[in-house]
Parts: structure tokens; sequence; C-alpha cells
């Protein structure tokens, strides 16, 4: 067998929940647990026990189960952290074990070493092809959503700067004889460092936990004026988006997180969708559409007082299939109706009036059971998570990069090691895409 | 007629890879036979006359460590020796010799005639002889029928070669040879995946012709270094330095204006040439803003007054080369004595071969060098090398060896032809190697001989020499971690003199060479400690092992994560169709690929984790088809 690293994930569904269940495996199972819990607890009893931090601290108290090899789930070393629940806590939970050392699991892989330990029989086998399958496609639809915005544009500049950087230390090599001194034109250290500020940039932001908070992107769409930002920012309780009865006033994306009992909502407020001959409209219905595209769901507000029209009938047509829609049905307070939630063939409305906050409640207990329907899929932090650790063994290679002191072959071979730990967010980059790189850049050859 | 002698092995081609198949097949102790259209051209230079280079010399030292000519006659041939990359570090230098041509093949065909087992025999070859999908044999031009338990084709540039000079063409071998047209055909109907690609050559001058006193000299490197393991400089001939000159705007003028006539640009050449070995003329097209190319002004030996004007292959008409040519510092009243040309020829796809280099199609047929896709003489000749000990170990009925990609750079070459096939010719680099640290010219010696010796191509001299090399190497490592430097007895004087500073705790002195500013030969200075051993090859191992340790340590970690795949044998008659969880493309590349290991598979592009991980599911769902290979 490979050498079994020890990965960790989250064991139990997101959401809230009475227990949650972050699950670690493989060989240094023991050490982790001596630092995380101040001791190896006893094989195959429930220990009450505090789960510290870094710094000593109590991130969380529950029970801790450990399982030695063989007789465990995976048939390795075994740590189950039974916590109280709560998506925050056990991030904090992953997140500690990845600072001991840990790397997030991939998808089915606990599964996966079971099997391959022999811990299932061969009738389960075929299961277990079908939960790697589905895991895949479910990661892979994560990893896209996380890889968006400003984290993906910052991979990828990130990327795109060391693969040059690679091109230039690696026609050094293996070109010594062209006229070119390839890596002294191209002040090889200064790249580096730039590379490296970007990558310190890039988890400043994931320590901040802008980057890891997972929950629900809903698009706020609507013909203008229907009363958006009222909404939203009834829904947030501040004035983030400018409210005027001007038609058009939005002309960009507003991003506001809202958190309800736990669930992370991410709002995307969207200029108002409708022709129109103004550029600078026209780029805010584009991105529009953008935002519709990346969204887990779509709330359509609609004024209560005109009712549904052909232009809320176009924009409907134009959402892509089977995204959860809402309709709501805002300003009642003009018509003097009562707020109330209408469910028609799995279609839903709500009517409500943002201005008054009348029916409110309503909307807010349907986006929580919307983000109940999340449940089964893999969280988007296990996802993030995965890249940032990714990132955090590239910036490792980086940094010893830089002390290479002008020994380019080591110089080299860091960053080969960087761009390998990216490889898994950014796909392979093979030598010959490195060569063709290159070739395409520079006249190379007698 | 009927060859009355049963061979075991076959060779087909007398290049560097047919000389170094032959001769290790030979030196295996098999009933060797080595076919050649004309026993003149043995282990003829058909471009440069050079040998070695980045990634290249790397190759050459692992064909030595292996045992075979291809060092030892640049040896006794080289007129110049530079190390590459001298200033950077021992991973990536690389030794590079100018050839006298003459005597390159003096030296192999010498090699070649003393070999015992091995017999030489001028005819072209036009068939294959094969029982069902097997091969036992091949037929002559003139109708001779030879059998043989396996046989190696390396055919070179031959099969369907077609030479072009301006809008002219012919078919040809190389220029002044016959093409093999009956044997491609014949292959052709083998349906063996065949495909087409270019190569070129520059026109050649006579050096009498030429103004040196404008060109830059390049000499050799002073002591000149040796390639073979066993070499000595004292076998080099007499040496001779290298000249540099350059191309100008006026040339590029010349070059532009006989575009209409040229080959490439006008679609007369569909064979695909390599970007980093570009014609003069694909110079200047796709890198037009750069106002002027280097040339190496290289002597094509002792003998002649032939040189070889590296940096401008060309297939332009005769009147445009010689116009280019003089419009060139020094080159002004140059005489070509050779036009430039360019040549397409047949290749096989080498995803069709297995790692020995077998074709998967028929049984004991093995391939190696120009016809699988790739350029060069080293990697030609460490094909060769490969071939010839499999086809040696086929017909004696053992299991087939290969190194590993961690073990040397043609384990490297022959992984990357297999799983992810050619593009354009492939030339070695050491970007191509992942574990570049631990594939070094200077340990080949140490990578390889030992398998060599257990197959049966390394001699008793070359095995003594390596076994006392390495003794004393583990000996010297030995002595140094196990002596160790006291901070209170070291004189401050030494330690700062040695080490920069004091040490604030006891080192052993392998931690101390450790250190990227320590020399060993500084080492020895401290007071106790010397005098170390005097043997340069010994300390100089000692040293670089000791520096790249920790780089080393890392690569052999993961190296250790991923053995458990190479060992995994995937059946050969697997249909990937039936393997439930693939997608259909990776169905579909699998079924094409059809690799030998897990391993194999997981580099072939477009495989994912998680298609490996439905594999290894599998594999072991049916216990029955998968076994461990050994090691």
């Amino acid at each position: 067998m490979p050498r079994p690293d020890t990965i960790v994930a989250i064991a139990t569904a997101p959401g809230r929940g009475g227990i949650g269940v972050v699950r670690v495996s493989g060989e240094s199972v023991a050490d982790l647990a001596h630092a995380m819990l101040g001791k190896v607890p006893r094989p195959r009893t429930a220990t009450l026990n505090s789960f510290f931090s870094a710094d000593g601290g109590v991130i969380d108290q529950g029970l801790a189960l450990y399982f030695p090899a063989p007789h465990s789930y995976t048939g390795e070393d075994v740590l189950e952290l039974q916590g109280h629940g709560g998506d925050a806590v056990l991030r904090l939970l992953v997140s500690r074990c990845l600072e001991l050392g840990a790397r997030p699991a991939e998808p089915g892989e606990f599964t996966r070493r079971a099997f391959l330990n022999d811990k299932m029989d061969l009738a389960q086998a075929e299961s277990v092809v079908d939960l790697i399958d589905a895991a895949t496609a479910e990661a892979a639809k994560t990893a896209m959503r996380s890889l968006r915005g400003e984290f993906s544009a910052a991979i990828h500049s990130l990327v795109e700067a060391l693969i040059t950087l690679r091109m230039l230390v690696e026609a050094t090599l293996d070109f010594p004889e062209e006229e070119i001194d390839f890596l002294a034109e191209s002040d090889a250290y200064g790249r580096l460092a730039a590379i490296s500020a970007q990558l310190e940039r890039v988890f400043r932001q994931a320590k901040q936990g802008s980057l890891l908070r997972e929950g629900m992107h809903i698009a706020l769409i609507g013909q203008p004026n229907a009363g958006k930002s009222s909404l939203l920012n009834r829904l947030a309780g501040e004035d983030v988006a400018i409210v005027t009865p001007v038609a058009g006033t939005t002309r960009d994306a507003i991003r506001q997180h809202i958190e309800l009992d736990g669930v992370a909502l991410h709002f995307v407020d969207t200029a108002g969708l409708r022709d129109t001959e103004d550029e600078v409209e026209k780029i805010g219905i584009a991105r529009t559409w953008q935002a519709i595209a990346h969204a887990n769901a779509a709330l359509l507000l609609i004024d209560a007082t005109h009712g549904e029209g052909p232009g809320d009938r176009d924009i409907i047509a134009g959402l892509p299939p089977g995204l959860p829609l809402v309709r709501v049905f805002n300003k009642i307070d003009l018509q003097g109706t009562e707020p109330r939630v209408e469910e028609n063939g799995g279609a839903t409305a709500v009517y409500l009036s943002a201005k008054t906050g009348a029916g409110m409640e309503l909307l807010h207990r349907h986006l929580l059971q919307l983000a109940g329907r999340q449940h089964g899929e893999e969280g988007a932090f296990m996802a993030r998570a995965r890249h940032l650790s990714a990132l955090r063994e590239a910036g490792e290679h980086l940094a010893l990069a830089g002390s290479c002191d002008g020994r380019v072959e080591l110089f080299a071979e860091e960053l080969k090691a960087a761009q390998v730990a990216l490889s898994s967010i950014t796909g392979e980059f093979s030598a010959d895409d490195l060569l063709g790189e290159i070739f395409s850049r520079f006249c190379i050859g007698k | 007629m009927f060859y009355p002698t049963q061979f075991d092995v076959i060779v087909i081609g007398g290049g560097h890879a047919g000389t170094e198949a032959a001769l290790a097949a030979a030196r295996m102790g098999l009933n060797t036979l080595l076919l050649t259209h004309n026993i003149e051209t043995l282990g003829q230079m058909s471009c440069n006359p050079s040998i070695g280079g980045i990634g290249k010399g790397h190759l050459v030292k692992e064909v030595d460590a292996l045992g075979g000519a291809m060092a030892a006659a640049t040896d006794e041939a080289g007129i110049q020796f530079r190390i590459l990359n001298s200033s950077k570090g021992p991973a990536v230098r690389a030794t590079r010799a100018q050839a006298d041509r003459v005597l390159y093949r003096q030296a192999i065909r010498r090699r070649l005639e003393n070999q015992p087992n091995l017999w030489l025999f001028q005819q072209a070859v036009d068939d294959l002889i094969l029982e069902g999908d097997r091969v036992a044999g091949v037929v002559t031009q003139l109708g001779l029928h030879f059998h043989a338990k396996a046989v190696v084709l390396t055919a070179g540039t031959f099969l369907a070669g077609l030479v072009h000079v301006g809008q002219s063409n012919y078919q040809a071998g190389r220029a002044g040879d016959p093409p093999s047209i009956t044997l491609a055909h014949r292959l052709r109907d083998l349906a063996l995946p065949v495909k087409r690609f270019k190569t070129g050559t520059p026109p050649r001058i006579d050096s009498r012709t030429l103004d040196y006193s404008v060109m830059e000299e390049q000499p050799g490197d002073d002591p000149a270094p040796v390639f073979s393991f066993l070499g000595d400089p004292s076998q080099h001939p007499r040496q001779l330095p290298c000249w540099i000159t350059h191309t100008n705007s006026h040339t590029h003028e010349i070059i532009r204006g006989g575009l209409d006539r040229s080959p490439l640009y006008t679609g007369v050449i569909e064979g695909i040439g390599p970007r980093y070995c570009p014609s003069i003329e694909d110079k200047i097209m796709r890198f037009s803003g750069k106002e002027s190319h280097q040339i190496f002004v290289e002597p094509e030996g002792l003998g002649t007054h032939e040189i070889y004007p590296n940096g401008i292959s060309t297939s332009l008409p005769f009147d445009v080369q010689l116009a280019l040519v003089r419009s060139i510092r020094g080159f002004e009243n140059a005489h070509i004595t050779r036009p430039g040309y360019a040549i397409e020829y047949d290749y096989f796809d080498p995803l069709g071969l297995k790692s020995s280099l077998e074709t998967k199609a028929i049984q004991g047929l093995f391939f190696a060098g120009q016809i699988n896709g790739t350029t060069g003489y080293e990697e030609a000749a460490a094909q060769g090398i490969l071939a010839g000990i499999n086809a040696g170990l086929s017909a004696q009925g053992k299991p087939s060896w290969h190194p590993q990609r961690d073990q040397a750079y043609l384990g490297v070459m022959v992984d990357d032809l297999i799983t992810r096939g050619v593009v354009e010719p492939y030339r070695m680099f050491t970007s191509r190697a992942e574990y570049r640290l631990m594939l070094r010219e200077d340990n080949a010696d140490l990578r390889l001989t030992e398998a060599g010796r257990r197959l049966g191509v390394v001699n008793d001299a070359r095995w003594q020499h390596f076994e006392e090399k390495r003794e004393a190497i583990e000996c010297e490592q030995e002595r140094l971690k196990s002596t160790w430097v006291n901070p209170r007895l070291l004189p401050r004087e030494d330690a700062e003199r040695v080490l920069g500073k004091d040490i604030e705790r006891e080192y052993s002195l392998h931690d101390l060479l450790r250190r990227p500013d320590v020399s060993y030969q500084e080492l020895m200075t401290l007071p106790g400690v010397g005098p170390g051993v005097s043997d340069a090859k010994v300390t100089e191992q000692v040293e670089i092992q000791a520096k790249y340790q920790g780089y080393i340590t890392r690569q052999l970690e993961e190296i250790a994560r991923h053995q458990h795949y190479e060992a995994l044998l995937l059946p050969a008659a697997l249909d990937y169709r039936e393997v439930h969880g693939l997608s259909i493309e990776v169905q579909q590349k699998l079924n094409l690929h059809k690799p030998e290991t897990l391993g194999q598979a997981a580099r072939i592009s477009g495989i994912t984790p998680a298609a490996v991980s439905v594999l290894l599911v599998h594999l072991k769902r049916g216990l029955a088809g998968v076994s461990q290979k050994s090691a």
C-alpha cells in the first residue's frame, strides 16, 4: 500500500445538528491526538475530553474515540472527535487537524481506504465505486464553486507567475548554450517574492475566515425597482445597497453575508434585468447572469402591486434549469394584504413588505428550509480547505526556494514542488507543457 | 535460401541504437546477428558530429554503466570536450564532446568486430518472418531467410525516407544512402501505427574557405573530462576548438526571399519537426524580432576540412543556401561541400510499445531509436541497449527489465514514450525527470551497474572497478558519520576558516559536509580529520550525496508512496469498458494505451486520481488477475 498519510474530514452532514463528528485516519493519528487532547485516549473507549487549539485554548469539549489499526473503520489508526455540532466548531477542529499535519480527505477516501484494507466485503465494492464516483462529481462541483471570484483570480495569477518563473529557471538549466541568460534577465528572486507575497495575502484572507465561510449563495433578481435593495437592507439590517426610486440604480452586484440560525447565506443583489442601451448598466446585467449561474437558489422579487409580468417571465425562462426559485411578492403594504406563503406544485411564493418588515420571518423560515436541501452535498468548506492546504504546501516550497542561495537546480526543485502542490487546484502541468512554454517564448536550438 | 545458423537475436540497423542493441545481446552470451545495408557506415553520425549535452550526456553515462559502447568510443574519438552547466549544481552538469566522425566509426566498428557471439552481415532487410503474432526472423533483399527468437528493428530515418532540398525531393535513408521502402511497406501492412516526422541538417562547408579571425573561439575544457567511467583523458586524440559566429539581418532577408521555394513553407513537407531544433527558416519566421542567431562552427574531424555549421539546418533551395551561408560573418567565401536537407521518415507511435520496447502487437519484435519518434544519437543508443537487453531476455525466456523513472533518464524516456506518446521528435531534457537530483551523470554507475551485472551486460573489469569505488564511498561515508567534531576541541581559527564560524554543539563530519559552503577538501584540513580519501571520484560522490541528502530523502519518500502502483500489474486482456465507474473517455484512453501497470495508467494524461481509485477497487475485486511484479 502507499504509505497512508493522515486525512481528516467532517463525517456528519453540514448544517445544524445535535453532534458533529470529525474523523481522522492515518499513521500520525496518535501524535495528533497527543497534541490535540493532551493524551492518546484508551482504545475503543469513549472519553470526555477538551479539544485544544494551538495556543492551548479549548475549542470544544466532547467525546474522543481512538481506534488503533487494524480494528477501525479504515483499518488504519482512527480518531473520532464528537463535538457539539455547529459548523463553526467542526471547522475549527478540522483546521486544527490540518495544522497538525493532516490533509483534507479526498472525496470517498475513508471508504476507499476501508475497502483497500479489507474492511469491506466484495459485495460492497460496487457501492464503493459508486461512492467515489458520486463524491468526486460532487467535490468537483463544490471545488468549482470554491474557485471563483477573488479567490480564483488570486490563484490563477499566482499560478501564471509561477509558470513564468519556472520557465525561466528550467530554460537556464536545460539550454545553457543559448545566448540568453534567462535568469539574470528576469529577476528570479523578485518574482519569487511577488508570488510568495500574493500567496501570503490569500492566506491572510483565509485566516480572517472570509474564504472559509460556507453557505448558500442566493441571487436576488427582479425588475428594476421591485424593491431588491430594500429587501436586502431589511435582511441585513443595515444600508448596504443604494435604494433610490430611479429604475436601474443598482449597477453592480453587491454581496451581503447574513447568518440565519447559524446558516450562512450569501446574497448577491443584482442590477435590475431589463433591456437597456446604457453601457454601464449592460455590464451590470451581464454580471447578474453570472451571479445567477453560480447561485444555489434565486429569489425573484416582484412588485405585488403590478403582479408577475412578461418581464418577470423572461427572467424565469433564462434561469438555469433545476435552480430552486422563490417568488417574493413585495410591497403588500401598498395593497393592504396580509403576509403569507403559497405553495403551488413545488413553486413557492412569499408575500411580504420589505418596507414594514411584515412577512420577513416567513422568508427567513423558507430560506432555512432551502439551505437544508444542501445538506446532502459535500460542504464547500472541505473543497476550500483542500485548496488552502495545497496553497500552504506550495507556500512552504516557495519559502524553501527563497533560501536556495543561487543553487539553481535546488531553486528549480522547490518551484516544481510548489507547482505540483497547486496542480490539485489547477490541473496537471506536465514537463511537456513547460517545455512548450519555453519553446514558444524563446528561440531555442542549434 | 534459409541461412543455416539459428540466431537468438537479430538486430536490423547499424546506427547508434542498432550497435548498442547488438553488443548488449552478444554480451549476454546470445548468438546475435547484426544486419546492415552497409558495413562501412556502422556507427555513422548522420547529423552533427557531437555526443552528449544536457540530458543527453546523462543518457550516454547510463549506457556506459550498462557496459555500452558510446561513451568509450567518444573518449577515443572526441576532439573537444566540455562540461556544460559547470557553474551550476552537479545534477544538471552534463558532458558534451565534438567527435571525429571517422575515429568514432572506427571505435564502434572495432568493438562490433571483436565482440564474441556477434556476427555482422551486409544486406538490406525487406521483410519479417512471422509465426502467428510472433516474430521468427527476417528476409533480406536477396531473399535470404534468417531465423531468430527475437528481432530488434532500428531503422532510423530510413523507413520510407524522403529527402528535401528546395522543391526537389528524392527517396533516401539519409543523404547518400538508399531508403528502406520495401520494409516500410511491409510494416505498414502489419497495421502498426505509422506516422511521419521531419528532421534536417545544415549544409557542410570547407573549412579552408572560412575566416576564423572574425569568429569567437570556443576551446574545450582543460583538463578535458571523460565520458566513460573507465575512461581516461589520455585516450583522447588531438583536441580542436569550436568557433562561434552569427546570422545577421542580411541573412534573414535572403531566407525570407527564398521562402516561396521552401518545402517547409509551401506545404510540401508534412512531417512535424522538433521545436527545439528548428531549421533556420523556422527560427526567422517564428521569432522575427530576433536580429541574430548563433552558429557553432564544429570541426568534423582531424583528417578532414569539412565543418558542420550547427544552427543553420535548412531545406531551402541550394542557391538560397549558398547565399545565406555567404552572408554570415566569416563565411563570405564559403564553399559548401554538401547541401543541407530535410528528411521526412516513418516512425511508429510508441504508445504501441511495452516498457521493454517490445511491440504490443508482435511478440519478440523490439523497436529502438528514431523509429520510436525520438531524435538524437544518445536517445537512440539508450533505447538500443534496452531493446538489446530485452530481446536477449526474451530469447532466454526470461522476464523483461527496464529502469524506473527514479532510476535513470532511460527509464524516464521510455515511460514518457509509452504513456504519453510523441507529438514532435522526442529529445531528452533534464526538466523531464521529476527526480532530477537523483539522476546525475556522476552517479549513473551507482544507479545502473549492478542491474547491468545481473543482466549479464557488465564485464568483470567494469564490475571490479565499480565495486571498489562503491565500497570506498560507503567506507568514507561511514567514517564521516561516525567522526564527531567537538566545539571545545576545535580551535576557533580552524572553525572560522573551514566552517565560517564556531560550532555551538557537537557535529558529525557528515553533518558539516551537508552545509552548502563546506567542501570535502576543506573539511579534511580540520585537525585530526584528514587526509581523507584521495580518489576524486569517491570524494565527489561523498560530497554530492551529502549536499543533496535532504532533497533526496524527500524524493525517496515520494517514490515509496508510488511504489505500490508501480508494481501493480494491469492484465493485458482487461477490457476497460467492463470496468464499472470509469468515464467513457477514460475507458477509451485505457483501451488505447493498454498500460502494463497501474503506475503507467496514472501517468497517462487525462487519467484522474478518481479513475485510479476505481481501477484499484476493480483490481482488488478480481484478485485472480492481479499479481505483484517482482522488483
